[in-house]
């Protein structure tokens, strides 16, 4: 019976000790996470400086770097993100509010749900393949932005269907109580009650699930989106470009000052995401409630 | 007397419009079910006539994958070497970093210190992929180059660290969710008994928490070998069976991108291509998803 001759040493300093340098490992680990962040932003900062002028917004691609833009790809990001939210946003929060305030709890729920949380899992490349055949060739939609907006809607869609239902849940039921109590049927409790506390927060999960979609390369790439566009896009099914397209473009390029050029767009792609960041969370303050 | 048959088909009128919205709504909890059918009903009919060009043998048993030259060679394992040499690396960065993270969030950091450290984090996750392709390409490979002077251009290496840290937030966040779903009687009962707070942390809370924590490392792994863009940029496209990490290799999800950008005709045969390693990328990470939910589901169980 060896294990019960252990003897209790406490021998408390020591094991204090080895406690606190273990902790001060453990902030090391976020620290570094944390240089390897600065580290990254200040590089590209740096990297992409004497390109961060007037013409980067004005001017098409091009073969010369002191000539090349992100005109085009600006536009067809902003393209992107307005159709995309048209779409994802009614899409999304439907299906949101489904789930939570009128699914039965059977089966067929069961597997919605589960069929949800693993397309969220799925890789976003594989969604680009789904856009190529079906959107694509399937229906005939070629390279267009309409075929960039549909598969971008999909990738999208779990983020702001779960974001959608936690804000949902985030609402006390005795509000939904009050609602049917007066006679309200559910739709009306829905619409009137539960969606106006949520709103904010569902507004803040669109947000983030749109600051996903115009930083997403993949499912674009494989949809074939095209690298050099030197016109302005006029509608849903012109061919186009986007912002991280563009960049990766540039940074395959073997040239030093497209590698610059990329920089200078992955600034402009980060100052647009930190932006609807900081607006997603002045929304979640100011709108959010607290029960 | 005259409201009551108004009031009937008022009754009638909201309850039709109360079928109607729950319709629709219905449909579109539907489209994500629709849209995992399209997955596989798109990645499996292209696959299917990609099989009938390419035995099964060819694709399991060759070695080499070389659709793209004048001598095709259908073997698949060169991409699935590549992308777990890649994963496999990432991970040796993520893991630990990410795990120790969390335990010093959830077990050591003061509410004020959560508050500065958390958003770091989330916008460390929340930078595009192609940017981290950018890092390791002009920041990690030169670094790496001039401590490994024999270091290739394009490298598994350099695309495995950028990728490693960009899943470091997810695994952090993760498994401090399941060490936060510990109750606080069992780390309790372990101060009771003399334990630090290291030890209650690594002995006690962790064990504990363990299948959640087990779930977070298995989500990581399949973000990791679904990641593209930073692989793309920085990993390079030469499909090989090597486990040097300074060498050039090529991953599944490399290979789609570097097909999709060329003028690969439709209905080629290299065009089908990427449905079938598409699909063979979709099998691996559904397998581990589903894998990562059981264990989910599992922690949950035990303390609710």
């Amino acid at each position: 019976m060896k294990g019960y001759e252990v003897r209790f040493e406490p021998d408390l300093p020591r094991r204090q000790a080895v406690g606190r340098i273990w902790q001060g490992v453990a902030l090391l680990a976020i620290l570094m996470g944390i240089a390897v962040l600065l580290t990254l932003l200040v590089r590209v900062f740096l990297d992409g400086l004497p390109y961060l002028r007037p013409q980067l917004f004005t001017e098409f691609p091009s073969r010369f770097p002191d000539k090349a833009g992100l005109r085009s790809a600006l536009q067809g990001s902003i393209w992107l993100m307005v159709l995309t939210a048209l779409l994802s946003f009614p899409l999304g929060v439907g299906a949101g509010i489904y789930l939570e305030e009128f699914a039965p709890k059977n089966a067929i729920t069961r597997f919605i749900e589960i069929n949800i949380a693993n397309l969220a899992g799925v890789p976003s490349i594989i969604y680009g393949l789904l856009g190529l055949g079906l959107f694509v060739r399937g229906l005939g939609l070629g390279r267009s932005l309409l075929a960039g907006v549909l598969t971008m809607t999909l990738v999208i869609l779990p983020v702001i269907i779960v974001s959608t239902r936690e804000s949902l849940r985030a609402v006390p039921a005795s509000i939904r109580e009050a609602a049917l109590a007066l006679g309200a049927s559910r739709w009306e409790m829905v619409r009137d009650h539960v969606l106006v506390y949520s709103m904010g927060g569902i507004l803040t999960g669109m947000i983030l699930a749109l600051s996903r979609a115009i930083g997403e390369t993949a499912p674009l790439i494989t949809i074939g989106a095209l690298t050099y566009i030197a016109f302005d896009p006029r509608g849903p099914l012109d061919i186009f470009t986007v912002l991280p397209i563009q960049i990766f473009n540039w940074v395959s390029m073997p040239q030093e000052a497209f590698h610059r050029l990329a920089a200078a767009g992955i600034v402009i792609l980060l100052a647009v995401l930190l932006s609807m960041n900081a607006l997603a969370i002045w929304l979640r303050n100011r709108l959010q409630k607290r029960w | 007397m005259q409201a009551l048959p108004s009031r009937l088909s008022l009754l009638r009128r909201r309850r039709a419009e109360e079928r109607a919205v729950k319709a629709v709504l219905l449909l579109f909890a539907m489209v994500s079910t629709l849209t995992t059918l399209g997955i596989i009903y798109v990645l499996f009919q292209e696959t299917a006539l990609f099989f009938r060009e390419v035995s099964f043998a060819q694709f399991f048993l060759d070695t080499r994958w070389t659709p793209l030259f004048l001598s095709q060679r259908f073997g698949i394992w060169p991409l699935v070497n590549g992308t777990v040499l890649v994963a496999a690396l990432a991970m040796v960065v993520a893991l630990p970093l990410g795990l120790l993270a969390a335990i010093f969030m959830s077990e050591f950091a003061s509410e004020k210190v959560r508050r500065i450290l958390k958003p770091f984090l989330e916008i460390l996750a929340g930078i595009p992929t192609v940017v981290y392709g950018y890092f390791a390409l002009t920041f990690i490979t030169p670094l790496l180059r001039s401590i490994f002077p024999q270091t290739q251009v394009f490298n598994a290496a350099s695309a495995a660290i950028a990728m490693g840290f960009m899943i470091l937030p997810t695994v952090a966040s993760l498994s401090e969710d399941a060490l936060y779903a510990v109750p606080r009687s069992l780390r309790e009962a372990a101060y009771a008994l003399g334990a630090t707070r290291w030890e209650v942390a690594t002995q006690v809370v962790v064990p504990a928490a363990l299948s959640g924590i087990a779930a977070a490392f298995i989500l990581a792994v399949s973000r990791a070998v679904g990641e593209t863009m930073i692989v793309a940029i920085a990993a390079g496209q030469q499909p090989k069976l090597t486990l040097n990490p300074l060498e050039s290799i090529e991953t599944m999800t490399a290979y789609i991108v570097q097909v999709s950008l060329g003028d690969t005709p439709h209905q080629s045969l290299a065009y089908m291509t990427i449905f079938a390693v598409g699909m063979m990328l979709f099998l691996m990470t559904l397998g581990m998803n589903v894998a990562s939910y059981m264990l989910t589901q599992r922690y949950r169980e035990v303390y609710e």
